[in-house]
């Protein structure tokens, strides 16, 4: 009970009553609905729901890319639901580390340009920024490719190369958005069964997916529709 | 995020975009080409005209002498005693010119044949370079002496020594007592093909009576302008208030004209230099707009990696600034070869300042930062999640 208690005290992620309204001419649209949510230290939480379900604005919000119009969010011990743009930029540079749909790599830059540009934000000087890098190539596997422009790797590759980049700030958080859905479903399993990895070393991992074979290989699943939360299969333990 | 790292971002996407990046150089470049080139031309223009008319001497006035009636000259004696009579005055050199033929042996040159006294040397600043000049005795027994000009004398002499040998000038035997140092030629012609003589054998020589022309050396340049009323009150005395017969030509006053001609035309000729410089910085502008657009998801993907505003900000306004001073930098070198090859091409001086060189390369970074603000801006205040949508 009190490892319960102190559990949830200490939860990386703690929104409560959370609302995202969008005013769409005369309509509103509850894109969420009192969204409460607790997601504790190395929890795998898929988050799964049609599309529309309000699922990508979750995510936004949990990423600190927009922000709610009421409710509270609490991340990482900090309430950050009325933060300013400047500020949640700093967290997302610390605090979360994403993995997109589309990779969302800069073409232009190489694999260790790429993961080093959050450390770049971050103000790591250049010595140091560079060994943090090579170190999250190598653990996605990647230490032969590290100069290599994002067209020069397969897909499975760019998405190892997006989630070293997540990885080399070393924060709390991986949110991953559709991680596998640009990725044939053989090397979508392989990333998918990377992510699993990942999170049985440690790391804490918030899913988003459409997709309910993916979001069976989290721990827990938690659905969305019309805005409203749904928890189902808790933990097996 | 450092600046220095900002410089290198910025410098990675121009040369990702090479040809790209050229273009909108090009605008810049072209304009502080002709800034430089153009004002390179122009300075030239006044510094040789300039040094044109210094090398008449300094603090000069010309007296001439235009006449009433017959009596179109003024005696050799009395323009001297202008000296005495006008306070401030340093040298007055009464001078006479013709052309004529001078021979040595079989070689001959038609040249001008100046006859004035002692003080010609001190007003149009010549340097003897062998023997004498022609001094006040000479004038008072009607000497039949010459000094020569450099190139008189090289050209009748070759490299003999012609100082005490004769020469015919007229068909009359003068004695050559002096040659004169090289000058370069001016406005006026060569300084370097005269042969000077005694003012009353010239008179003598050419049949004629009095001078037309009067060199003043005035003795500082504050006192010009008092010179200049002194002597027109007093020839005004003798030509009994005939203003027109005389005129006193001011050399400063022809120099500050012509300089302020040239400097009106290195202006105008930097100020459309300039408008071709503002264009520029419009197409930099342009391509730092359309650069924001189709960069919008590498900035979506920057920002949700923990781009701040200003991290974005600066990363666009430097890579505008880099834009322009490279441009810039390229402009001040073709710039300088194109004045040079001008120069050497239409054989026109030219003169480079650092100031205008400077001023032209901070110009061209103004631009950036001042077109690059508003491109920048708007790159820094898009959404993220606006952004990362965008395909």
């Amino acid at each position: 009970m009190a490892s319960k208690q102190r559990a949830s005290s200490e939860a990386l992620i703690r929104i409560r009553n959370l609302n995202k309204i969008y005013r769409m001419g005369g309509e509103t649209l509850n894109a969420l609905d009192n969204v409460s949510l607790t997601v504790n230290e190395g929890d795998f939480v898929a988050i799964v729901g049609p599309s529309g379900s309000g699922k990508s604005t979750l995510m936004n919000v949990i990423g600190c890319l927009d922000t709610p119009s009421s409710g509270e969010y609490w991340l990482d011990g900090e309430e950050i639901s009325r933060l300013r743009e400047n500020k949640l930029a700093e967290i997302r540079n610390r605090k979360i580390g994403f993995i997109f749909q589309g990779f969302n790599l800069l073409t232009k830059l190489t694999a260790i340009e790429n993961v080093e540009l959050p450390l770049v934000y971050r103000g790591v000087p250049a010595k140091q920024r560079r060994q943090q890098a090579v170190e999250a190539l190598g653990k996605v596997g990647l230490a032969d490719r590290v100069h290599h422009r994002p067209v020069e790797l397969s897909g499975g590759q760019q998405q190892r190369v997006a989630i070293a980049r997540a990885l080399a700030g070393n924060p709390p958080i991986l949110l991953a958005d559709e991680p596998t859905g640009a990725l044939d479903t053989k090397t979508g399993v392989e990333v998918m069964g990377f992510i699993r990895e990942l999170n049985s070393l440690g790391h804490t991992i918030v899913l988003i997916t459409h997709d309910p074979g993916i979001s069976r290989q989290a721990r827990r699943i938690v659905r969305i529709q019309d805005g409203r939360l749904n928890e189902e299969g808790a933990e097996p333990e | 995020m450092s600046v220095i790292q900002a410089f290198k971002m910025a410098i990675k996407s121009i040369l990702s975009n090479k040809l790209r990046s050229l273009l909108t150089m090009l605008g810049i470049i072209i304009g502080v080409t002709a800034v430089i080139s153009l004002v390179a031309l122009g300075q030239g223009a006044t510094k040789s005209v300039t040094e044109q008319v210094r090398s008449l001497g300094t603090n000069l006035l010309t007296v001439n002498i235009l006449g009433r009636g017959s009596a179109n000259t003024m005696d050799a004696g009395e323009a001297a005693e202008l000296g005495e009579e006008v306070e401030g005055i340093q040298y007055v050199a009464p001078a006479n010119t013709q052309n004529a033929t001078v021979k040595f042996g079989s070689s001959s040159e038609s040249v001008s044949i100046v006859g004035t006294n002692a003080d010609y040397a001190h007003v149009r600043e010549y340097e003897v370079a062998s023997g004498r000049f022609v001094a006040q005795i000479d004038l008072d027994v009607y000497q039949k002496v010459a000094v020569l000009g450099y190139t008189t004398a090289t050209d009748l002499f070759g490299f003999a020594d012609p100082v005490g040998e004769y020469v015919l000038i007229q068909g009359t035997r003068y004695k050559v007592v002096g040659v004169l140092a090289e000058k370069g030629s001016s406005m006026t012609g060569s300084n370097d093909e005269v042969v000077i003589i005694p003012e009353t054998s010239f008179e003598r020589l050419f049949k004629t009576k009095g001078v037309r022309t009067i060199y003043v050396q005035v003795e500082t340049t504050e006192q010009m302008d008092a010179v200049v009323a002194g002597l027109e009150k007093s020839l005004s005395n003798r030509f009994r208030g005939n203003t027109s017969s005389y005129r006193v030509f001011n050399q400063s006053d022809a120099l500050s004209a012509l300089t302020s001609v040239s400097d009106t035309l290195t202006l105008a000729l930097a100020g459309i230099a300039g408008i071709s410089l503002l264009v520029g910085g419009i197409g930099i502008m342009n391509i730092m707009l359309v650069s924001v657009t189709e960069r919008t998801r590498e900035i979506g993907i920057r920002k949700a990696i923990g781009a701040k505003k200003r991290d974005i900000l600066i990363q666009f306004l430097i890579e505008a600034i880099v834009l322009s001073g490279l441009g810039g930098l390229l402009g001040i070198g073709i710039g300088v070869g194109a004045a040079q090859g001008a120069s050497s091409a239409f054989n026109m001086d030219i003169a480079f300042s650092a100031n205008v060189i400077l001023i032209a390369f901070a110009f061209s970074v103004g631009i950036g930062v001042a077109f690059g603000m508003f491109p920048a801006n708007k790159a820094a205040k898009l959404k993220p999640i606006y952004a990362l949508r965008f395909e």
